[in-house]
C-alpha cells in the first residue's frame, strides 16, 4: 500500500512539474503582454519595456520558472491582471461554484447509468437493452452546448418553466436551486450516456460467466443472481471509468458554465485564457491537472478495493 | 466532451494472408448493411459528405451575404427556408458551406492522431524497455491533462486556425491511440508469423508495419469512427467557447455562439446548427456501434 502511494505520488508530481513548466514556456510566446494588458492599448512601447523589466518579465525563462516554483511552494500564485484579486481567491471562490455544479451532477450520473447500464445489459439485445443503447449512443453524441440549447429551447423559451441563466444570485423570480436545474441536466446527460455504455459492456460480459449459469440453474431467483453476484464483479471496471469521467466533468463545465453564465472554475479559465491573464491561466491548470491525477489515483484505490486480486 | 475509447474491448482478428484479408475487408465492408444502426449512420454521413460537397449548388445566397430586410422577420420564409440569423444572413446557406471546414477537419486530424499514435504504439509494445516506459509515461500526462484547457492555452496563445486545431487534436488523440495500439502489439509480437518473420531477418520495421499493424485494424477503425465524431463535438465546442475558426466564414460552432443569446426571441437561429452538428456526431457514433456488433459476431 505504502509503495503504491509513493508510486503514484511521484508521477503526480511530475506531470504537475511537466505541465506547469510547458504552461510556463507558452506563455514566453507573447512577450510583453502581462504589460500591455496592464498598461492598456494606448501605452507607449517605452512604458510597456519599463514595465516588463519592473516586474522582472525579462529576465530568463528558467530563472522566472524557479522563481515561481518557489513562491509557489509557499503558497503564493500570484495576482490576477483580469480579476484585480489575488489568484488564490479568484480560484478558491470559483471552485467551490464549480464543485457543488459537478458534486450535484455526478450524484445524478452513478445512480442512473447504474441502474440504466445494468438493465441493458442484464439481456443482451433485448429491446430494452436496444432502447437504452440507442438513448445513451444519442445523448453522448450531442454537444454540450447543443443539449443546452435544446433543453432551454424547451423549458425556458416555450414552456417558461427555468431560468436560462445560473449566475447564482436569485432574481427575476427564480431562485438558486432552478437555477441549477438545466446546468445540472446537461452534464448529466452527456456524460451519462458514456458511462452506461461502459456499465452495459461489463455486465454483459459477466452475465456470460460460468458462475451466472450455475445460480441460474440451481434455481436462484434471477433478481438475487443479478443482486448478488452480477452486478459486484459487473462495477469492477466501471468504478475507474466513472472516476476517470471527473476529467472529462470538467472539461464539460466549460461549456456549460458559459452556456448558462454560471460563475465557476471553467468560465473563469476562458475568460483567463482569452485576456492573456497568465497568473490565472498557470494556476488554474495546475488544480484542473492535480483534480484530475488524484482522481484518477482515487480510481485505481477502489479497483484495489473492490477486486482483491489486484491487491498485490 | 471526449471520451476513451472502449475499442480496446474488441478482439484482434487471426493473422491472415494478406489476399485473405483484403477479400475479409471487402465483405465486411459490404456487410454495414446487416446492421441497422451502421447503416443509419452511414445514410446520415452520407448526406453530410453531399451537403458539403455541393454546397455552392445548394446554397441559395453567398454565406456571409447579408439581407437586411430579412432582419424584420428572420424566421424561415420562401426567401430564406431556414430563416436568418442576427445579421441577416441565410441560415441554409451558412450551414451547408459550415459543413465544409468540420468534415476536413475532423477526418484530417483523426489520420493525424492515427498515423503518430500507431508510430509511438508501435515503439512501445515491440521495443518495451526504456522506450515503452518513457512513451507510456508521456502519454499517461497528456491523458491526465483535461484537454479543455490545453485547447484554450493553446489557441489563445497560437491564434486560431484550421491547421492549429488539427495540430492540437492529433496531439491530445494521439495518446489514446497509441495506448491501444500498444496492448495489442504486446500480444501480437507473441504470435508465431511474427516469430517466422524475425526467423527470415526481417527489420523490426517491417515486422511492425506489415506482420503487427494489419492484424490490430479492427479495433482502430471503430476507433476512428469515435474519434471523428468526438473531433467534430470538439471543434464545435471551440467555436462555441470562440476560440474555433476565425469568422466571418460559416462554423457551426461560431453560429450557436454568436446567437444562443437571442434564444428567448429567435431560437432558431442557434437550434439550427446545434441539430445540424449533433446530427453528424451521432451518424458516426451510430456506425461506430454497428461496427463493433458486426466485429463481434465473427
Amino acid at each position: 500500500m505504502a509503495r503504491f502511494f509513493a508510486k503514484h505520488l511521484a508521477f503526480l508530481l511530475l506531470t504537475l512539474l511537466v505541465v506547469s513548466f510547458l504552461v510556463f514556456a507558452l506563455s514566453e510566446f507573447s512577450p510583453g503582454a502581462v504589460a500591455r494588458k496592464e498598461l492598456g492599448a494606448y501605452a507607449t512601447q517605452e512604458q510597456v519595456d519599463l514595465l516588463t523589466r519592473q516586474m522582472g518579465l525579462d529576465r530568463p525563462l528558467p530563472v522566472r520558472y524557479a522563481e515561481y516554483l518557489g513562491k509557489a511552494a509557499a503558497g503564493d500564485l500570484g495576482y490576477s491582471a483580469r480579476f484585480k484579486l489575488p489568484v488564490k481567491d479568484v480560484i478558491g471562490k470559483h471552485l467551490g461554484n464549480t464543485a457543488l455544479l459537478a458534486a450535484l451532477a455526478f450524484a445524478c450520473i452513478v445512480p442512473l447509468s447504474m441502474l440504466l447500464g445494468i438493465a441493458a445489459g442484464m439481456r443482451e439485445s433485448s429491446r430494452l437493452d436496444r432502447a437504452i443503447l440507442l438513448f445513451s449512443t444519442v445523448v453522448a453524441s450531442i454537444p454540450e452546448f447543443a443539449l443546452g440549447v435544446f433543453l432551454a429551447s424547451v423549458f425556458v423559451v416555450w414552456l417558461g418553466w427555468l431560468p436560462g441563466t445560473a449566475t447564482l444570485v436569485a432574481g427575476g423570480g427564480w431562485s438558486v436551486a432552478t437555477q441549477l436545474v438545466l446546468p445540472v441536466a446537461v452534464i448529466v446527460l452527456f456524460d451519462s450516456g458514456y458511462v452506461i455504455s461502459m456499465i452495459r459492456a461489463s455486465m454483459i460480459e459477466v452475465m456470460q460467466r460460468p458462475y451466472i449459469r450455475t445460480a441460474v440453474l440451481k434455481g436462484m431467483p434471477l433478481r438475487d443472481v443479478i443482486l448478488r453476484h452480477a452486478v459486484r464483479n459487473a462495477m469492477i471496471n466501471p468504478i475507474t471509468v466513472i472516476m476517470l469521467q471527473i476529467n472529462y466533468l470538467i472539461a464539460g463545465v466549460v461549456v456549460v458554465e458559459t452556456v448558462f453564465a454560471y460563475p465557476g472554475f471553467g468560465r473563469m479559465m476562458l475568460e483567463a485564457a482569452l485576456f492573456k491573464d497568465i497568473a490565472l491561466v498557470e494556476a488554474g491548470a495546475l488544480v484542473a491537472v492535480f483534480v484530475a491525477v488524484a482522481t484518477n489515483i482515487l480510481g485505481d484505490l477502489a479497483y484495489m478495493v473492490l477486486d482483491p486480486r489486484i491487491r498485490a | 466532451m471526449t471520451a476513451p475509447a472502449t475499442a480496446e474491448a474488441l478482439s484482434v482478428s487471426p493473422p491472415a494472408t494478406s489476399r485473405r484479408r483484403a477479400r475479409d475487408g471487402w465483405r465486411r465492408l459490404a456487410r454495414v448493411g446487416e446492421s441497422t444502426p451502421a447503416t443509419v449512420g452511414v445514410l446520415i454521413i452520407l448526406f453530410w459528405l453531399a451537403v458539403a460537397a455541393l454546397a455552392p449548388l445548394l446554397a441559395p445566397y453567398p454565406p456571409n451575404a447579408t439581407d437586411l430586410a430579412a432582419l424584420a422577420h428572420p424566421t424561415p420564409s420562401r426567401a430564406h427556408w431556414l430563416g436568418t440569423d442576427h445579421l441577416g444572413r441565410d441560415l441554409l446557406s451558412r450551414l451547408a458551406w459550415g459543413a465544409r471546414p468540420v468534415l476536413v477537419i475532423a477526418p484530417l486530424a483523426v489520420l493525424g492522431a492515427t498515423a503518430l499514435g500507431c508510430l509511438l504504439g508501435l515503439a512501445a509494445g515491440y521495443h518495451r524497455r526504456w522506450i515503452d516506459l518513457v512513451l507510456t509515461r508521456a502519454c499517461d500526462i497528456v491523458l491526465s491533462f483535461p484537454v479543455i484547457i490545453l485547447y484554450m492555452i493553446i489557441l489563445t496563445t497560437f491564434g486560431s486556425s484550421a491547421w492549429n486545431i488539427v495540430g492540437v487534436l492529433t496531439l491530445t488523440k494521439a495518446p489514446i491511440i497509441a495506448r491501444i495500439v500498444r496492448g495489442m502489439t504486446l500480444e501480437l509480437r507473441e504470435c508465431e508469423y511474427v516469430a517466422a518473420a524475425k526467423m527470415r531477418g526481417e527489420s523490426a520495421l517491417y515486422i511492425m508495419v506489415v506482420e503487427i499493424l494489419p492484424n490490430a485494424r479492427g479495433p482502430l477503425i471503430v476507433d476512428m469512427c469515435l474519434r471523428t465524431g468526438y473531433n467534430i463535438i470538439i471543434i464545435g465546442v471551440l467555436g462555441f467557447l470562440g476560440i474555433g475558426l476565425p469568422p466571418p466564414d460559416p462554423d457551426w460552432g461560431g453560429m450557436v455562439k454568436d446567437t444562443y443569446g437571442m434564444m428567448s426571441v429567435w431560437p432558431h437561429m442557434a437550434l439550427v446548427p446545434c441539430a445540424a452538428i449533433s446530427s453528424l456526431v451521432i451518424g458516426f457514433n451510430l456506425l461506430a456501434v454497428g461496427l463493433r456488433e458486426l466485429g463481434l459476431r465473427d
